[in-house]
């Protein structure tokens, strides 16, 4: 695939990135807001000798999505807050039977039906194992519509490389954004290494059995030392963007669409004389932890601002405990506010200095 | 098993099955039913191309008990999971072996819409009319009258519903290419239902759809009755209200047309 920019949505970035990186199967039940996703994959995902099925539900979705991942190949589910709701089951199957898989949630606001508009009050879903027996998903944040495209791609190595389902947490302002998008070649595709494990009939080997119920005694307390062990290692892929952090006095720190308005707001704080800066997370799990300690180190303040009551929140405070706290500036769900509306929390952070 | 000298072989177990010990009560179909699918597997010659795909009850185990690869699917989603199996690897046999609360009440909409899509899968259920691995509370199979452990007063229609006939269900049905009920309670019954699941493979060798058997079974640890008393209820309470027979065949349909 040759390079080629292009005007599209969120969503839409989504769904083309998924084919690139190699997808070979979506299941999907509507919602909106990313209904975009699967009807433009259910387009070209046939084209390109996929297969796309419109589930009976996100239950359907995610225990479909865990049979596709179970045979070892590229498979992917999309939906919204109520769908996750619905696919934590599925979920927490494919983390106890080490699946690979990517699930991406372009939330909105809750709880109950809540409203079609965004929403980052999944934060504590996404990242505290939003199932039973503690298992965690990596986390993915985009905040353009080019991230939803790289992310996605990198969402499927992530999956493989660590036998695990891989979140994609969006929201309707990514979702539904229009932005030039890079469509590429994945950069760095790598091997999935799915013969050593995956169900395809037994061939001449032994037979193969991928299962969660581990009944012996001891055997769960192992499955779940190696699972946390394998989050540990998670850490590895952690990303994050930060703006302008070296000599600012007060971090700012925001994810996804809060993210993106954040850094407008960080830089009309800097226009103005004011030493802030931006720490965006663009993994929420693992989340780097490490590198805000550091800032804190620093003895730098820190102000969280999130479209929720503050769940990242609790996160950032762990990160820097030992040397700081945070002060938090939030935005209910449903809320559209612009760099101007953040920038006010900021200055009086910086308590009108300059 | 080894020959000694002068011994010789009459009777023996599919290559297909494992030699293990089942976890299946005495007097249990379960081992009957898991045997029959070993056997077509044998059979068709296709077990090295076969996945499995677990369902959650008594029936969990029968990745235990026949050798293929097998993934374990969550209570009731063995047809959605197969599904995934089926799209991801469409030249692999695909199968579910699933129980009556598992495939008719907490599966019961994965179920039906995988017959719907006619999904080219095999799926067997085996109906004892009774929750076995939780110890013994209402199913959705569950006769009228029949105490449980959650309907001591016995199964009341006006308040439980009816039992499901989930292979008179399904057949209608476009999706599905193969619907039949069978019993495991004597000899003949146990001949038709063998011949039933080799149907019941041979429609997803075939690509027509959704092969289905459902396999009427004895569960006598918790219907505390000895396994003869189970057997004789399967023949006089159980088939009277779950009438044995085949309710769809696309081929036998395509054979009268010609």
């Amino acid at each position: 695939m040759s390079d080629e920019r292009i005007l599209i949505k969120g969503n839409e970035a989504v769904a083309y990135a998924a084919v690139s990186a190699g997808c070979k199967c979506f299941f999907g039940y509507p919602i909106t807001p990313q209904n975009e996703i699967p009807e433009v994959l259910s387009k070209i995902l046939p084209e390109s000798g996929g297969e796309f099925v419109q589930a009976e539900s996100e239950v359907g979705s995610a225990n479909m999505l865990l049979g596709a991942g179970a045979c070892g190949v590229r498979a992917m589910t999309s939906t919204s807050g109520p769908g996750i709701d619905l696919m934590q089951e599925g979920i927490s199957y494919m983390i106890g039977s080490q699946i690979p898989a990517v699930i991406v949630n372009m939330s909105r606001g809750g709880p109950g039906l809540g409203s079609i508009d965004a929403s980052q009050a999944d934060y504590f879903q996404a990242t505290r194992g939003g199932s039973h027996g503690a298992g965690r998903t990596f986390v993915f944040a985009p905040s353009t519509c080019q991230e939803c495209y790289d992310m996605v791609q990198d969402a499927f190595d992530i999956a493989f490389k660590y036998r695990t389902p891989v979140l994609v947490l969006g929201d309707a302002i990514i979702g539904q954004l229009k932005e030039p998008v890079l469509r590429h070649a994945p950069r760095n595709k790598q091997d999935d290494k799915a013969e050593g494990w995956r169900v395809e009939g037994m061939g001449d080997r032994a037979p193969r059995l991928l299962k969660s119920v581990y009944l012996e005694d001891g055997a769960l307390a192992a499955r779940n030392e190696m699972l946390e062990a394998k989050y540990k290692a998670m850490r590895a892929d952690i990303r994050v963007e930060t703006i302008d952090t070296e000599d600012a006095d007060l971090v700012v720190v925001a994810f996804g669409s809060m993210g993106r308005i954040a850094r407008s707001a960080v830089q009309l704080a800097r226009e103005a004389g004011h030493k802030v800066g931006l720490f965006r997370p663009q993994t929420l799990f693992p989340f780097p932890s490490e590198q805000l300690e550091e800032l804190a180190k620093q003895g730098k303040r820190f102000l969280v601002i999130e479209q929720n009551a503050g769940q990242m929140l609790d996160d950032v405070r762990l990160a820097i405990r030992h040397y700081a706290d945070a002060d938090f500036f939030g935005v209910m769900p449903g809320i559209f506010v612009d760099a101007e509306e953040l920038l006010t929390p900021i200055l009086e952070r910086m308590g009108g200095a300059k | 098993m080894s020959i000694q000298p002068g011994e010789k072989l009459v009777f023996g177990a599919p290559s297909t099955l494992s030699d293990r010990l089942t976890h299946y009560c005495p007097g249990c179909h379960h081992g009957i039913g898991t045997r029959l699918v070993a056997e077509v597997l044998e059979e068709f010659g296709c077990i090295k191309e076969t996945i499995g795909v677990a369902s959650v009850g008594c029936s969990v185990f029968t990745y235990n008990y026949i050798v293929a690869d097998w993934v374990e699917a969550a209570h009731g989603r063995a047809c959605a999971t197969a599904t995934g199996v089926k799209r991801a690897r469409p030249d692999r046999m695909v199968f579910t072996y699933q129980g009556d609360g598992d495939l008719a009440a907490i599966g019961f909409n994965e179920s039906v819409q995988a017959a719907n899509r006619g999904e080219h899968i095999t799926v067997i259920f085996v109906n004892n009319t009774i929750y076995g691995m939780t110890g013994g509370q209402m199913a959705p199979t569950s006769l009228i009258g029949q105490k449980t452990t959650t309907s001591p007063r016995g199964r009341n229609p006006k308040k439980e519903g009816a039992p499901l006939r989930m292979a008179e269900l399904l057949a209608p049905l476009d999706g599905v290419a193969f619907s039949a009920r069978c019993a495991m309670d004597s000899v003949a019954h146990v001949n038709a239902a063998k011949r039933a699941i080799r149907k019941a493979f041979d429609v997803q060798r075939q690509n027509l759809g959704f092969g289905f058997v459902e396999l009427l079974s004895g569960c006598p640890t918790n219907l505390h009755m000895d396994p003869l008393s189970a057997n004789r209820r399967v023949r006089e309470e159980m088939i009277p209200y779950f009438p044995l027979g085949v309710f769809k065949d696309v081929t036998a349909n395509e054979k009268a047309g010609a």
